[in-house]
């Protein structure tokens, strides 16, 4: 009788986890068993259970939300870290922190005024200081607020270890994509599935001889098109992405377009033609459409990226600033934009992001648990994120 | 000059021992031989100081060296090699000058036991042994008490058997050397040894103490009012200075750049941890250092090192101990090894082929 009971308890307690204030629970819990109660108390300190990023403000900081598995399938099909999908998947649920460059974020997006142009923001730091999480927290918000996400998880990965490059029907000195098109494009059906069939096209559009899209048919069959016909899928990205601008400034929709790494947009490529010589970004109809995207002639929405050394071509490794990276050409394309820096853990993040850890029997070593080894790890890490989590996975 | 004599006479010598193969031991040197080298070398120094327009009064060996070393430069590799100017007993090794007077006979009552000088000593120091003695049974008789101060022996040694040898100017033989050095301790243990005290001291050293070498430098405080101290450290090539300062939050600079920016690797930022968390002082300090020379470890191994001669100012006697036990205040002797000729590298050799 009494072991059901502590079981039905142990179950209560896990749903409403992380509440500052379990009242309720642990007024009728107490007669039952004590040694549960104890451990939930530590917990709430660095979590917090308000899962909608709408709600997050400084009270916030530092702590980790929860966001529903079924939320990340749909929401980031692709786009987290790899290392954070490994660390969703070893602990059965996606934490992410609260951190200030996100909630400055947040802040701008709520008071901006969308009937100006788009305003730029991009995102800059150091390696491992964490930009990409920072974009996606923002990403989370704007899909619950219900905007159309305009998501591309690496621009890196459109300027190298290309292995088809074909030439553009549509202009002759361009060249296509056609296998990162496609694979853009069914991460972009699940994540923005109902838009799919609201936004209509304004335009016929010609595949090739034979096939067409009609005026007025919704985005869908343009996905569709460019999904089943792999060789046509560039210009059915291109196609989207003229729609979703010219569109979006009418107010049905709010727009956010996310680029990590935007810096290899202006950079340089390790594409080589058939004749050897090298493929310069502005010769790639990926790379143009996006920058197209990334002018701020439309209204509607924000554009919000990240700068990314890690998947840099050609840059040294202690480049991080906007300047640096971008070279000029990227600077005067993104100017005027609003700079955010995301700097390494505070004491009270590294305190929060080390006690989860704890909390989820991640650091195994017992000297880990003392105060010395949180020490210890405090000064070999840098309280750097990235640095925190390599030295934490073999503990 | 004096050179070219000992040149000449050494010449001699080796021709005179080639002919006679009986004769034992480099050629014995007369009293007046010596004494006359002597004057030789004075006067040869009054002329050098003449030379190089010093004053001759004044001219000490240093001078010496610096003027031959400039009128006779040299470019052998062996020190001992190179044209040398030293007063004789310096060039003359210490020995006994001929023992017998011109009528053939020894001058020593002992000479014909062929130890001369070692059984002398030991009549001496028997004599002293008995005079004790007496001392001790006069003390005896007269009721009075024996004095019982006793030698510190804790930071003294007796001579070496080499050091004996030099004294004595000729050979003593291991077993000798045994029954002189018990001998002395019995002296030593008498009570009322302190009569021949003197005498005892001629036979003993000091031995100087490991650890009251090392003197560690009080804290220094700059315009703040915050405590700091500075240690250097060296590695291989790598040389590394370190301040660290009181009240910090565990930042490091190095080279005017973060340790997470200079040392990617995390083995060299373990080393530089390693002293903070011997001392659990990790997030206590701040550190400036600099380094140069060297690759990434070994600049790590010298940092490593300054940090904790300079943590050395702000912690107790018995944990710089427990420091230098653990390995933290030693430098590091290993360099890279000379490559031989006939070798690969220092230990690889050739490949080994049959034919």
């Amino acid at each position: 009788m009494l072991r059901s009971l502590k079981g039905l308890v142990c179950r209560s307690l896990r749903l409403d986890r992380g509440c500052a204030l379990h009242t309720a629970a642990r007024d009728g819990l107490s007669s039952v068993s004590s040694q549960d109660v104890p451990a939930e108390r530590p917990r709430a300190v660095f979590h917090t259970s308000e899962s909608d990023p709408a709600k997050h403000t400084e009270q916030h900081e530092a702590r980790l939300y929860n966001i529903p598995l079924e939320e990340v399938k749909a929401v980031f099909p692709h786009g987290l870290p790899h290392r954070f999908q490994q660390q969703i998947q070893t602990f059965n649920e996606a934490r992410v922190m609260v951190r200030k460059p996100a909630l400055e974020l947040l802040a701008y997006l709520r008071g901006s005024n969308f009937a100006h142009p788009a305003v730029r923001y991009v995102i800059y730091g150091e390696r491992g200081t964490g930009k990409t999480m920072t974009l996606c927290h923002v990403l989370h918000y704007c899909s619950r607020q219900g905007w159309l996400v305009l998501h591309i998880p690496d621009a890196h990965l459109w300027v190298k270890n290309c292995k088809e490059l074909l030439q553009s029907s549509y202009k002759k000195d361009r060249l296509d994509q056609p296998l990162q098109a496609s694979a853009w494009l069914k991460n972009f059906k699940t994540s923005n599935e109902r838009f799919l069939q609201e936004i209509k096209t304004q335009k016929k559009y010609m595949w090739g001889k034979q096939e067409s899209t009609e005026e007025g048919r919704p985005l869908g069959e343009v996905v569709e098109q460019g999904l089943a016909r792999v060789r046509s899928a560039t210009d059915a990205v291109g196609v989207v992405l003229r729609e979703i601008k010219q569109q979006s400034h009418r107010g049905s929709f709010r727009l956010l377009v996310a680029v990590d790494g935007v810096n290899a947009l202006w950079g340089r490529t390790t594409l080589r033609k058939e004749d050897k010589s090298p493929v310069s970004p502005e010769e790639l109809t990926l790379v143009h459409n996006l920058r197209k995207m990334l002018r701020n002639d439309w209204s509607g929405g924000a554009i919000v990226t990240t700068l990314s050394q890690t998947g840099s071509l050609f840059k040294p490794s202690s480049a991080y600033t906007p300047q640096e990276l971008l070279g000029k050409e990227g600077f005067d394309a993104l100017d005027p934009f609003v700079p955010i820096s995301v700097p390494n853990y505070s004491p009270r993040e590294f305190e929060s992001c080390y006690g989860y850890y704890l909390e989820r029997k991640w650091l195994q070593h017992e000297k880990a648990h003392t105060e010395d080894g949180k020490a210890e790890l405090r000064f070999l890490s840098g309280s750097n994120p990235r640095q925190l989590d390599r030295l934490a996975g073999p503990l | 000059m004096l050179l070219c004599q000992t040149l000449r006479l050494f010449c001699i010598t080796t021709a005179v021992q080639r002919k006679n193969v009986g004769a034992s031991g480099p050629e014995k040197y007369t009293e007046a031989f010596i004494k006359k080298q002597i004057e030789e070398f004075n006067l040869g120094k009054r002329h050098l100081a003449n030379m190089m327009g010093e004053d001759p009064e004044t001219f000490t060996q240093e001078d010496i060296d610096r003027a031959i070393a400039y009128l006779f430069p040299s470019g052998l590799f062996n020190k001992k090699a190179r044209p040398l100017m030293k007063p004789p007993s310096e060039v003359f090794p210490e020995q006994r000058k001929i023992q017998w007077g011109e009528d053939g006979r020894p001058f020593h009552f002992l000479f014909y036991t062929g130890k001369q000088s070692y059984y002398s000593l030991m009549h001496e120091t028997y004599e002293k042994f008995l005079n004790v003695q007496k001392h001790q049974d006069q003390l005896i008789a007269e009721d009075l008490p024996l004095q019982k101060e006793k030698r510190n022996l804790a930071g003294s040694r007796w001579l070496t058997k080499i050091e004996l040898e030099e004294m004595l100017l000729e050979k003593v033989s291991d077993d000798d050397y045994t029954r002189f050095i018990q001998l002395l301790q019995k002296l030593v243990a008498l009570p009322c040894a302190d009569i021949e005290e003197k005498y005892i001291q001629k036979f003993s050293k000091e031995v100087p103490v490991q650890l009251q070498k090392v003197v560690i430098e009080p804290l220094q405080y700059d315009e703040r009012g915050v405590a700091f101290s500075t240690g250097e450290g060296k590695r291989k090539t790598a040389r590394a200075t370190a301040v660290i300062y009181d009240n910090g939050t565990g930042k490091i600079t190095v080279n005017g750049i973060d340790i997470l920016h200079y040392f990617p690797v995390l083995q060299d930022r373990e080393q530089l941890l390693f002293p903070f968390q011997f001392l659990g002082r990790i997030g206590k300090h701040d550190m400036v250092c600099t380094v140069s020379g060297g690759g990434r470890s070994a600049q790590a191994g010298a940092i490593r090192l300054a940090s904790a001669k300079a943590l050395r100012s702000f912690v107790t006697e018995k944990e710089v101990e427990f420091m230098r036990q653990a390995g933290l205040l030693t430098v590091d002797p290993r360099v890279k090894e000379r490559k031989k000729p006939g070798q690969e590298g220092p230990r690889r050799k050739f490949t080994w082929k049959k034919r």
